[in-house]
């Protein structure tokens, strides 16, 4: 006999039996649709979230920044026979540039892991418009380059996107703090004599206060010129393809080119913890929702297997082997955990539709197209296991005993 | 150990000093059948009768192999079968008996028709056409050809009883096994069940066992086996019958 033909067979009964109880199969495939239902919507609807957050997250900064490592005092080693005692205070971290940035620049250019690669110098100054004062952070940028890392363009609230040749861009608290508009002048301190006016010719708002209130946008020649450091660089900004790895491509980077990397995983760990134990807490809400499913059906099974008793007596009497009776129960576990979960993803994808559609708006659910497949695959197979234990039970009936079962 | 045996031509059943005790080993053991030697062959309709708790139920387990002897032999087709495994015994009630039971035991799920194919839907899955042939005919053959494809809810008592008499027929077992299957029935239809039996034992040449109750049915059958307290009695022919 060939597989497939006794699984007709197997497949013909299982059907039937749930069709035959037509009242108890409705309503456990209505309790596996709702949990299957509350699992793809709070998947997609944390897993939208996450992207969210990072997406925001990232949308203002490098993914990873490589920095000159930091100055330290150099402690001559004592030879072999004598000690040393040491009093070491810190040294002070001056600006420095990053030596051959434009080397690395070309490096890191022809890397496959690396999106975009943008020089920048960084450096404190003090903004002035006539009395009023505030601290900025100087951001001297290759324009087209800085724009593949944080697309400043698209944040612009006013003006346009332009440094170089006396111009600047400034953010929106600083604009208000500093009482600016576009086409208004601006006066940079940098300390030490070092002065420049510039024109205010765009304004942008990235959403974070903090950069909003500090950040000005010069062109790489006139940062460098405010802050003494004529042709270098502070720092190299890169953005990388695959977000989650940008640790280990940081360490990679660090060894490659003897500098500080550090990646926007290690200087936000604590959103990155908040995200994890988010992450756990949905695991744990599926993973008991998939239990209690999958003791629903079991429960289920195991009345109908009772009911069944005299008929599964008879189709042993007949000649039905355990194996084929054990079957039966198996596929009708899976049947169920597959209409179940085919129902309930329907209504967990209705739900993130109408979510995306009349929700907050504050963000946008992207379902992922294997999340439902993937959400009845998983129900298929707990229904199977969960139909295990009463399936055994009805396949180890003795046929004599159950005939006579009232 | 019992003595190799020598098959009689068309020998079907043969029980050679079966003995079936319960609870064993336990202080509750009891014995039911006490060395029971009997056999039965192609085309002979005997009737099993006896009161209750003589053992006919236990007998015709045994007979059906629902269950095992504890000790003596039984032979099916001349095969012994007390050591075989359930797979095995299984696969010979598939193929050499047909069951016939006192409460007509269709599968509700079924329709008419479906119910007397399952036996070869549980040999070989899909039925093909001939298959599906064979069993009209023997719905024709019991007079229900009408109602194969009602749910066997819809249908009278006695009318189940025929079809669970086409589905046991429907694999040409060499030996049908009916336990009371009258017992549910009015006088009438009993009346008509056995008719068919008997019809059918003339026409499929098959071994016919019947447990019953009732003493004109059995007189009616060509060999009357009386089972008393675990011993057969008598086993004798009936001059009285057709």
């Amino acid at each position: 006999m060939r597989l497939a033909d006794s699984l007709w067979t197997e497949w013909k009964i299982a059907l039937r039996f749930l069709l035959d109880n037509r009242m108890q199969t409705l309503l456990i495939t209505f309790g596996i649709a709702v949990g299957s239902a509350v699992i793809v919507f709070i998947t997609a609807l944390i897993t939208g979230l996450q992207a969210n957050v990072i997406e925001r997250t990232l949308g203002t900064q490098a993914h990873i920044r490589i920095l000159p490592p930091d100055e330290v005092n150099r402690i001559l080693p004592a030879d072999e026979v004598s000690w040393s005692l040491v009093l070491e205070s810190p040294r002070a971290q001056r600006l420095r540039s990053i030596i051959n940035w434009q080397d690395i620049r070309d490096v890191l250019d022809q890397d496959t892991q690396i999106l975009a690669v943008s020089p920048v110098i960084s450096g404190p100054a003090i903004a002035r418009r006539g009395v009023a004062r505030a601290s900025v952070a100087l951001l001297g940028i290759d324009p087209p380059r800085y724009q593949r890392i944080i697309p400043l363009a698209n944040d612009l609230i006013a003006g346009r996107f332009v440094v170089g040749a006396g111009n600047a861009v400034i953010g929106k608290e600083l604009a208000r703090d500093l009482g600016l508009g576009i086409g208004d002048k601006l006066r940079l301190d940098a300390g030490e004599g070092r002065e420049a006016v510039v024109d205010v010719a765009g304004i942008f708002e990235l959403g974070v206060r903090e950069l909003d209130a500090r950040y000005v946008y010069l062109d790489l020649k006139q940062a460098q010129t405010l802050l003494d450091l004529p042709g270098g660089i502070t720092v190299i900004d890169t953005t990388v393809a695959e977000i989650f790895e940008a640790d280990r491509i940081a360490r990679r980077l660090a060894r490659l080119t003897g500098l500080r990397a550090e990646s926007w995983m290690e200087t936000n760990g604590q959103l990155l913890n908040a995200l994890s134990s988010q992450s756990m807490t949905t695991e744990m809400i599926r993973v008991f929702v998939g239990i209690s499913v999958a003791f629903g059906i079991a429960s289920v099974l195991a009345v109908s297997v009772v009911q069944r008793t005299r008929e599964i007596g008879i189709l042993r009497a007949m000649g039905s082997p355990r194996g084929q009776i054990l079957r039966v129960f198996l596929l009708q576990g899976g049947l169920l955990g597959l209409l179940g979960s085919a129902c309930g993803g329907g209504v967990g994808w209705g739900l993130v539709q109408v979510f995306n559609l009349f929700g907050p708006r504050l963000f946008e659910i992207p379902v992922d197209p294997t999340l439902v497949p993937l959400a009845m695959l998983v129900a298929t197979i707990t229904g199977v296991l969960a139909a295990a234990m009463p399936a055994r039970r009805a396949a180890r009936y003795d046929p004599a005993v159950a005939i006579r079962y009232v | 150990m019992s003595e190799p045996t020598i098959k009689r031509a068309g020998e079907v059943l043969r029980l050679d000093q079966v003995r079936k005790a319960f609870n064993v080993g336990t202080p509750l053991e009891t014995e039911v059948l006490h060395g029971i030697d009997l056999s039965l062959c192609r085309g002979e309709l005997a009737a099993l009768i006896g009161p209750s708790g003589s053992g006919k139920s236990t007998l015709l387990n045994l007979i059906g192999l629902l269950d095992a002897p504890s000790s003596g032999e039984l032979y099916l087709l001349g095969q012994a079968t007390r050591d075989s495994d359930d797979e095995a015994r299984t696969r010979l009630r598939n193929q050499v008996i047909g069951f016939v039971f006192q409460f007509h035991h269709l599968i509700s799920a079924f329709s008419v028709l479906e119910n007397v194919l399952m036996p070869l839907m549980i040999r070989h899955g899909k039925p093909s056409s001939a298959d599906i042939e064979l069993a009209r005919g023997l719905l024709d053959e019991v007079g229900l050809s009408a109602f194969a494809d009602k749910k066997p809810t819809q249908i009278s008592g006695g009318q189940q009883q025929r079809v669970a008499i086409a589905r046991a027929l429907v694999t040409r077992p060499p030996l049908l096994l009916a336990d009371e299957p009258t017992g549910n029935l009015d006088t009438r239809t009993a009346q008509s069940v056995f008719e068919l039996f008997h019809r059918i034992n003339a026409q499929f040449g098959c071994a016919v066992l019947v447990v019953t109750h009732d003493p004109r049915l059995a007189a009616d059958c060509a060999r009357t086996i009386q089972l008393v307290d675990g011993l057969v009695v008598s086993d004798e022919a009936n001059p009285s019958s057709r």
